[in-house]
């Protein structure tokens, strides 16, 4: 084991998961490339979706590949960059509405 | 304006220094494009006839873009003469290619440019040019191209690598974008690109970047949506082509240290169903010089046909060319990654 969790050559074999569980991994990945179909959001949409939720959930993998890929596909750096604002907005809105939950304990317990 | 890598005195204006990186500088964990044809059960590639003579007029052009694999310029003085012309001219009349696609450089720019697709005309054959739009606004005497293409029935392929001027002018330099725009407004306006007229406008996009291009079928619905909706623009059916890592795209690769991640890229996705339809299996690329080539690519690689008794126009020989073996190297991994790429765009969708 290397002394550092992540390897920007790792993502090329995530495929490998296969080796340990076929069955699961194929399933997996038919789905998976399913849901990036062209569909009632086109293949261009969901990317920019997943570029948005790679930053939500800290995937440096899922940034890398994401980056990639809407690119790719025509938008533009200030498009990507809203996208990401998004998924701030929505993770530091989830930690603020949260102060909701604070105030009704302290309004609870206090005098 | 950008200097062409040639006037620069690049290294890699030289075909040598430019075959050298790509066939050794990934070392030997990259199977060679014979390796991969070997192991679809299609080597050697051979040609399946000559539907196509492709032309290349000249290396002068009124753009600079970085990609271009012609190294191409307003300080390229190359240019097809006349009498070079004439002699693929009667090629022509003695044989039953049907299409001559004329390239460059901007091929305009070649003084007997009109004259050539007139003679052409004469015989019967179909033209396609390979025109940078921005010609047409580049001087007055350019300004009737569009009323010349219509009359001689010439099809018209064009590259707007965007529908934005962001990635347009990063690519092909500063106000392409909007010069673009106004030539296809001035296409449109004599009934290229329009239903029912006959005059076919095919518009090219090419990453601007170290990339490939997107699914070509999605991309021209995106296209059509855009430029109808912003600039009322139409026009027939859009090719996605892939750069390929020669000259200044490669220069550009190595620079920015995106070449041997875009190489992977390409290798990784070899795609063998592409190969069938590889456009050199039946286009004949001839030089400004008159030289012969598989495509556009060998020819600025200085790669000429393995044909060795008709590697010129003026030994033109039907027989012996139609069935040839094509010269195939490391940079042909980008006509065959993903969709495949080609000069009418992917050749699997």
């Amino acid at each position: 084991m290397e002394n550092h969790y992540y390897k920007a050559s790792d993502l090329g074999k995530f495929g490998n998961i296969a080796e340990y569980q076929k069955e699961l991994a194929d399933k997996f990945f038919s789905y998976y490339g399913e849901v990036f179909k062209d569909s009632h959001l086109t293949a261009k949409e969901k990317s920019l979706i997943a570029l948005a939720v790679a930053h939500a959930v800290q995937c440096p993998y899922c940034i890398d590949a994401y980056s990639s890929d809407a690119f790719e596909k025509g938008y533009s750096e200030a498009q990507m960059m809203e996208a990401v604002h998004v998924a701030s907005a929505i993770k530091g809105g989830a930690v603020l509405v949260h102060g909701v939950q604070m105030m009704n304990k302290v309004k609870e317990i206090g005098m | 304006m950008i200097k062409s890598l040639k006037v620069l005195h690049h290294p890699l204006a030289d075909s040598e220094n430019q075959l050298e990186v790509l066939e050794n500088s990934l070392g030997s964990i990259h199977p060679t494009f014979n390796e991969k044809l070997e192991l679809s059960g299609i080597y050697p590639l051979r040609a399946s006839g000559i539907d196509i003579l492709q032309l290349n007029l000249g290396k002068m052009c009124n753009q600079t873009c970085k990609h271009c694999h012609v190294d191409a310029g307003p300080d390229r003085k190359e240019m097809m003469s006349r009498s070079t012309m004439q002699i693929c001219l009667d090629v022509l009349k003695n044989s039953d290619i049907d299409v001559v696609d004329l390239t460059g450089g901007a091929p305009e720019l070649n003084p007997d440019f009109r004259w050539l697709v007139e003679q052409i005309k004469k015989l019967g054959k179909h033209v396609i040019v390979r025109c940078n739009l921005t010609i047409i606004l580049a001087n007055k005497r350019f300004h009737d191209l569009p009323d010349f293409f219509k009359q001689h029935q010439v099809e018209v392929v064009s590259s707007l690598p965007g529908f934005t001027q962001d990635r347009t002018d990063r690519q092909r330099g500063d106000g392409v974008f909007n010069d673009s725009i106004k030539a296809l407004q001035m296409l449109n306006l004599v009934g290229y690109g329009q239903e029912g007229s006959g005059l076919v406008l095919n518009l090219v996009y090419n990453p601007a970047g170290a990339f490939l291009p997107p699914s070509q079928v999605a991309l021209e619905k995106e296209y059509k949506m855009v430029l109808a909706s912003r600039y009322g623009i139409v026009f027939n059916q859009l090719f996605a082509i892939t750069n390929m890592p020669i000259s200044r795209y490669l220069d550009y690769l190595l620079s920015s240290g995106n070449y041997s991640r875009y190489m992977d890229k390409l290798i990784s996705a070899y795609n063998p169903a592409s190969v069938q339809n590889l456009m050199c299996r039946n286009t004949l690329s001839v030089g400004w010089d008159g030289y012969l080539y598989d495509c556009d690519f060998n020819q600025m690689l200085d790669l000429k046909v393995s044909a060795s008794d008709s590697q010129h126009i003026s030994d033109f020989d039907f027989a012996i060319l139609k069935n040839r073996n094509i010269v195939v190297k490391q940079h042909c991994f980008g006509c065959t990654a993903g969709e495949g790429s080609s000069c009418g765009g992917s050749l699997t969708f």
